[in-house]
C-alpha cells in the first residue's frame, strides 16, 4: 500500500519577536497516519502547531498541505482547506453555549452544508454533549469541556486534525476515554498529529513520533523503534 | 400619595430617556465588548447620523425617520471601511494607536460639521416631534416614546442576531477568544469590520432618534459619548441587554436626581451612581 503525503513541513525557522523558537524543522505526515509530537515544555510542538495553523507565519523552509504551499495563509484559509486545530488549554468559548461552540466549529462554507451530518457524528462520538448541549461551555467538567473542544475541531470537516496536549491535566480515566475517542477518529479516515509531554503513552499510541528539544527535532521514527532507542529510554523511561 | 403622583413624572420621563441613551450606547457597546475598541468617536458618529436625517429632511424632504433606509447601510458601508482600512491596521501597532485615531476621527467629523452646517444648533423638528401624550398624570412628548421603542426594538433585533446567525455567533466567539476564534476558521478581521458596522448602523438610528428629541450642533457627540460610556460600564461590559437596562438606570438616575436635588445637580447624580454601582459591582449590572 503507498501511502501519500498528506502534510510535508520543510526545514521551517520560526520566530517569536527576536527569540527563534523553532530551528530547521522538518516532519511528514502521511494519509491516514497518527503522529506524535513529543517533547518537554518550552521544545517548540505548541509553536510547531500554531505554525502548521497559520497563526505564525515561518520565517524560512515551507509547509505543504496536499502538495499546495500553506506557509503564507492566514488561519481561516487553512481551516478552509482541510486542517483543524485542538488548541492547548481546550479555548472553548465559555459564555457560548455546547450548541453554539460546536456551530461554530462549522463555521467555514463547506463544513456549513454538512453541519447536520457532522453534529449527529460528533454526539454519537460523546453523547454527553448532545445532553448537554443548550448548557453554557464553562459548566462542562474539565473531561467534557476537552470532548467539546475535540467535537467542535471535528465540525469543521477536517482530513488533519492537530491536537495540542489535550490530556494535560486530567485524570487517567479520562484521559484513557479520550485515546479511544482519538483511534475512532481516526477510523473515520481524519489523519492526526498531535502533541503530548507524555512519552509512553505517546508511543503506545501512535504510529511515528517526532522527538523535540529545544526547537529542534532530534529524534524520529515509528514508535516501536524510538520506544527500544537507547536515548529515549534514558531520557523519558528513566531506565 | 402625592409623593407617588410628584414622583411618577421624573420616574416615566427618567426610563423614556433611558432609552434614547441606551440606543445611543449600544453601538459604543458592541465595538467594545468585541473589538475592545473604546471608539471615542461613537458620539460624532451618532451626530452624524443626525445631521444625515436633517439634510435629508431640509434639502430632499423625506421624514428622518424614513431616510434611515439610506443613512442606515451608508453609515454601515462607512463603518466598515474604518474598521477595516484604519483600526483593523492600527491594532496591529497596539490598542492605543486605534483609541488615537478614533480621537482623530472624531476631530475631522466635528470640523467638518462645523464647516458644513455652521456651529449653530439644528434641529429635526417634524410636525410630530412637538407631539406630547398624556398617560395618567403623567405628560411627555411623543419624541421619548419613540426612542425607547426604537431603543427596545434595536437591542431585541441585535441579541437575536447574535444568537441566532452564523455570523452572530462569530462575533462572540471572537470577543471571547480570539485565537481560538482564528483556529475555528473565522476571519476575525472580517468578523470586526462587520460589528463596527452593525455598531454604526445602530448610530444612524440613535443620530435621528437624537436630532428628533434635542437641538444638536457639530460638538455634540462627545457629551453624549460621555453619558454612553457611563450607560456601557453600568450595564457591564459585552452584554446588550445590559446597556439597555444601564440606559434606562442612567435616565432614571438623572431625572430622579434632577427632581430631589433640583436640575444643576441631575448629571452629578447620575455620574455619582455610576460610580456608587462599579464600587458595589465592578463588572456592572449584567457583567460576566
Amino acid at each position: 500500500m503507498t501511502q501519500e503525503t498528506l502534510l510535508k513541513v520543510n526545514t521551517i525557522d520560526v520566530f517569536h519577536g527576536s527569540f527563534q523558537a523553532l530551528w530547521d524543522v522538518s516532519l511528514s505526515v502521511k494519509l491516514g497516519e497518527i503522529v506524535a509530537i513529543i517533547g518537554a515544555n518550552g521544545s517548540g510542538k505548541s509553536t510547531l502547531l500554531e505554525t502548521i495553523s497559520g497563526l505564525v507565519h515561518p520565517a524560512k523552509g515551507s509547509i505543504e498541505f496536499e502538495g499546495k504551499n500553506i506557509s503564507a495563509l492566514e488561519p481561516f484559509q487553512i481551516v478552509n482547506l482541510g486542517i483543524s486545530q485542538v488548541p492547548e488549554g481546550r479555548r472553548i468559548f465559555p459564555d457560548l453555549s455546547v450548541l453554539d461552540n460546536l456551530i461554530i466549529g462549522s463555521y467555514n462554507r463547506k463544513a456549513r452544508s454538512e453541519r447536520a451530518q457532522n453534529l449527529q457524528r460528533v454526539y454519537q462520538l460523546s453523547p454527553v454533549l448532545e445532553e448537554r448541549k443548550n448548557q453554557l461551555a464553562k459548566t462542562l467538567s474539565g473531561g467534557e469541556q476537552q470532548m467539546l473542544a475535540i467535537g467542535r475541531g471535528l465540525m469543521s470537516n477536517p482530513k488533519l486534525m492537530l491536537l495540542d496536549e489535550m490530556s494535560l491535566g486530567l485524570a487517567p480515566i479520562l484521559v484513557n476515554e479520550l485515546y479511544r475517542v482519538l483511534r475512532e477518529i481516526r477510523e473515520r479516515g481524519i489523519t492526526i498529529l498531535f502533541v503530548e509531554q507524555n512519552v509512553r503513552r505517546s508511543l503506545t499510541e501512535a504510529d511515528r513520533a517526532y522527538i523535540m528539544e529545544a526547537g529542534r527535532v532530534v529524534l524520529s521514527g515509528s514508535a516501536a523503534e524510538l520506544r527500544e532507542e537507547e536515548k529515549v529510554k534514558k531520557a523519558y523511561f528513566g531506565a | 400619595m402625592t409623593l407617588l403622583a410628584d414622583l411618577s413624572t421624573p420616574i416615566v420621563m427618567g426610563i423614556l430617556l433611558g432609552g434614547l441613551y441606551a440606543l445611543i450606547a449600544l453601538g459604543l457597546s458592541l465595538v467594545f465588548g468585541v473589538v475592545k475598541e473604546i471608539n471615542v468617536a461613537h458620539g460624532d458618529l451618532v451626530i452624524l447620523g443626525s445631521y444625515f436625517g436633517y439634510v435629508a429632511m431640509t434639502i430632499i424632504g423625506i421624514d428622518p425617520i424614513l431616510s434611515l433606509i439610506i443613512g442606515m447601510p451608508l453609515l454601515f458601508g462607512l463603518g466598515f471601511a474604518i474598521q477595516k482600512y484604519i483600526l483593523n491596521r492600527a491594532f496591529r501597532i497596539s490598542m492605543d494607536a486605534t483609541l488615537i485615531i478614533c480621537f482623530g476621527i472624531s476631530i475631522i467629523l466635528q470640523n467638518t460639521y462645523q464647516l458644513i452646517w455652521t456651529p449653530f444648533p439644528q434641529g429635526l423638528t417634524t410636525p410630530y416631534a412637538l407631539e406630547s401624550f398624556s398617560a395618567g398624570p403623567v405628560r411627555f412628548p411623543l419624541t421619548y416614546l419613540l426612542n425607547f421603542i426604537a431603543a427596545l426594538v434595536v437591542m431585541l433585533f441585535l441579541r437575536e442576531f447574535l444568537r441566532r446567525t452564523y455570523l452572530g455567533r462569530a462575533i462572540r466567539a471572537a470577543a471571547q477568544d480570539r485565537k481560538a476564534a482564528h483556529l475555528m476558521g473565522i476571519n476575525t478581521d472580517q468578523v470586526y469590520a462587520f460589528t463596527f458596522a452593525i455598531a454604526m448602523a445602530c448610530a444612524a438610528i440613535a443620530g435621528v432618534f437624537l436630532g428628533l428629541t434635542f437641538p444638536f450642533t457639530p460638538t455634540s457627540g462627545m457629551p453624549f459619548l460621555i453619558i454612553a460610556l457611563g450607560v456601557v460600564v453600568l450595564g457591564g461590559l459585552g452584554s446588550i441587554v445590559g446597556t439597555f437596562v444601564g440606559g434606562i438606570a442612567f435616565g432614571l438616575a438623572q431625572t430622579l436626581g434632577g427632581h430631589f436635588f433640583g436640575v444643576a445637580a441631575q448629571m452629578l447624580i447620575a455620574y455619582t451612581m455610576v460610580l456608587v454601582v462599579l464600587a458595589v459591582i465592578p463588572r456592572g449590572i449584567f457583567g460576566r
